[in-house]
């Protein structure tokens, strides 16, 4: 390290990418599923109809539902359903037993035009992407603090890139095809930089969203200690009153819908939490849907009291420093995009999916050329090479096990959804051994044709196995169900592509391997 | 293969050290050190010291592979701990009286 800063950083770069390369591939990859986690779960439990009824016409509905059946309950919280996740869900929160403890939840999904419960089959749908992305099948804290951890490398590695990268832009518009090590280097340069602002976003907002659990040191010292303080003054709107044991009847919830627009000037509601309900102390908090607008307020809320309908305070409005975390959480969360930014986001997160692939794939081939005589590859290299196998092609062929899990397991089984969590993880874990019983190129060949069999035979499983196929929900406009089936297909061409093009290029291997050609490389990026 | 000689592993294991844990720590003093000074309600100032902090952990980071030695890495982030440290403590002591 005695030489310039570029090479210093180009030495950083090189390292942190590669030690926490592969977990970044995967919290990319589940991440950017994540942005059609609502159609994702749609295709997994696709017996949840698609309904279009007004706001007001579901939250009656679930306020009759929830008057019925959870009469006594402390809280209920209403999750009003919208144009991507249709389902109208009622939770409630059992008293209870004693003072200071956490009453327990109960959930049921309500189908929002007749308001009986709905049975979709058991699953953890998109949602399981999203917690992945942040929590990583870890217990809490720990997944939390190693992908915000994953998140700071990403930027020490995002910043010492673009140093490490001096003509930037130069060489953007150079790709220089078919020229193996060379085409992959120019590869990662152009997704690096094509969607650069994405990436420093994605990065620097992923630290944010984290900032009060990895940085407390700040609320310590302008609390005295004391965070609780701290979470009160930023989310004012969730201190519940205390009961006042007298019974009341509770107001019609839907007219509030009108009036919390009136104090938004048109913004819809989310959520609806309703403390006390059937008591003389009823409050009923009506919080702002986060795809409003991007910048997301958290404490945006609205309260009313539960048996006049009196407006009994709403919440200031958000202050600069506040307003700027707040926009890179709803920028990083995209709650507001429509469809086409929605897909835009998709494609912003491959193609950040994609840099680390490259990197991870430069970092080998480069050194692999220098072993490319000797038969036997040194263990270190051997390792990356299993490593980069099982964490990109083994992980996708993970994920389309998730897909398949969900249409081949039974209906009714037991411990159903985790049942298909246990697939991914399986398959994940069997991609490892045969990474590492197979040789490399023969190893990456083989899992991406399956990943390009399971996906590109999806449409076909869904309908073999449900009686939602293409033809039906092309013919419906169900765009959600037939965007998934029609996105594995495409999906599924283009790792057959991949795998065939590897197959041909190992080939062609071997009779450059002949005239050894000297690669000069290792002066442009280390 | 060249041989990596143990002090230079040494080195990089010192300097990474620095980076992570040193890096922290000037991250962390940096943020209480601007959440204590900057002219805004409390809660803002808390939000916009955290924010702030991660650039102060990339500085940190930055430093502490770009420069000569292990030694000065160290260096490098010991006397700025020191100085927020200072910092911090006169502000929130002025906070409290």
């Amino acid at each position: 390290m005695k030489e310039g800063f570029r090479q210093a950083m180009a030495w950083l770069h090189t390292w942190a990418g590669l030690i926490f390369g592969w977990l970044l591939f995967a919290i990319f990859l589940t991440g950017t599923l994540a942005y059609f986690k609502d159609e994702i779960s749609h295709w997994m439990q696709p017996e949840i109809p698609a309904r279009s009824v007004t706001s007001e016409a579901s939250l009656t509905v679930a306020q009759n539902y929830l008057q019925q059946h959870a009469g006594g309950a402390s809280r209920w919280l209403i999750d009003l359903p919208d144009a991507r996740e249709p389902g109208l869900s009622v939770r409630w929160q059992q008293t209870p037993a004693k003072r200071g403890e956490r009453g327990q939840f109960t959930e049921k999904l309500l189908d929002p035009q007749t308001g009986a419960e709905v049975q979709g089959r058991a699953t953890t749908g998109g949602e399981f992407f999203y917690r992945f992305h942040f929590q990583l099948q870890m217990p809490y804290p720990w997944g939390r603090w190693l992908s915000t951890i994953a998140a700071m490398v990403m930027f020490v590695a995002l910043i010492s890139g673009i140093i490490t990268h001096k003509k930037i832009f130069k060489d953007f518009f150079t790709f220089r095809p078919r020229k193996g090590q060379r085409s992959w280097l120019d590869g990662h340069n152009a997704v690096g930089v094509l969607v650069l602002p994405f990436h420093l976003m994605i990065t620097y907002s992923s630290l944010v969203i984290f900032m009060s659990m990895v940085m407390p040191a700040s609320i310590l010292a302008a609390y005295n200690g004391d965070a609780r303080a701290f979470y009160d003054e930023v989310f004012p709107a969730s201190t519940a009153p205390e009961r006042a044991d007298k019974p009341a009847q509770l107001a019609p919830l839907a007219p509030l819908l009108e009036k919390a627009r009136e104090q938004w000037s048109g913004g819809r509601v989310g959520r609806l939490t309703v403390n006390n309900p059937g008591d003389a102390n009823a409050s009923v908090v009506l919080v702002r849907d986060g795809a409003d607008r991007v910048v997301h307020d958290f404490g945006s809320a609205v309260t009313f009291n539960g048996v006049t309908g009196q407006l009994l305070g709403t919440t200031p409005e958000q202050s600069l420093p506040r307003a700027i975390a707040g926009s890179f959480y709803g920028l990083h969360m995209g709650h507001f995009a429509g469809p086409v930014l929605r897909w835009l986001y998709f494609i912003c997160g491959l193609a950040g999916t994609a840099m680390i692939g490259t990197g991870l794939v430069i970092w080998l081939g480069k050194r692999q050329l220098k072993h490319a005589k000797s038969a036997v590859m040194p263990f270190e290299l051997r390792l990356v090479e299993v490593l980069n196998i099982a964490s990109m092609s083994g992980l996708m062929v993970a994920v389309a096990a998730f897909f398949w899990a969900n249409r081949v397991l039974p209906v009714d089984m037991a411990g159903r959804a985790d049942w298909e969590v246990n697939s991914f993880f399986i398959v994940w874990g069997l991609s490892v051994l045969h990474a590492m019983v197979r040789r490399g190129r023969t190893a990456w060949i083989e899992q991406l044709a399956l990943v390009a069999l399971l996906f590109g035979a999806m449409p076909l499983l869904n309908a073999m196995t449900t009686p939602y196929h293409l033809g039906v929900t092309l013919a419906q406009g169900d765009w959600a169900m037939a965007g998934f089936d029609l996105t594995c297909l495409g999906s599924g061409v283009f790792f057959a592509w991949a795998a065939w093009k590897m197959q041909r290029s190992g080939q062609a291997r071997i009779v450059i391997r002949q005239r050894a050609q000297p690669i000069t490389l290792e002066r442009e990026a280390n | 293969m060249k041989v990596i000689p143990v002090s230079y592993r040494l080195a990089v294991t010192s300097r990474v050290l620095a980076a992570v844990l040193g890096g922290y720590i000037v991250a962390a003093l940096a943020s209480v050190s601007l959440t204590l000074l900057v002219p805004m309600a409390r809660a803002d100032a808390v939000v916009t010291g955290m924010m702030t902090s991660f650039l102060a952990y990339l500085g940190a980071v930055i430093w502490c592979f770009a420069c000569r030695s292990a030694w000065r890495a160290w260096l490098g982030l010991i006397v700025p701990s020191l100085v927020l440290a200072a910092i911090s403590g006169l502000a929130y002591w002025m906070g409290r009286s």
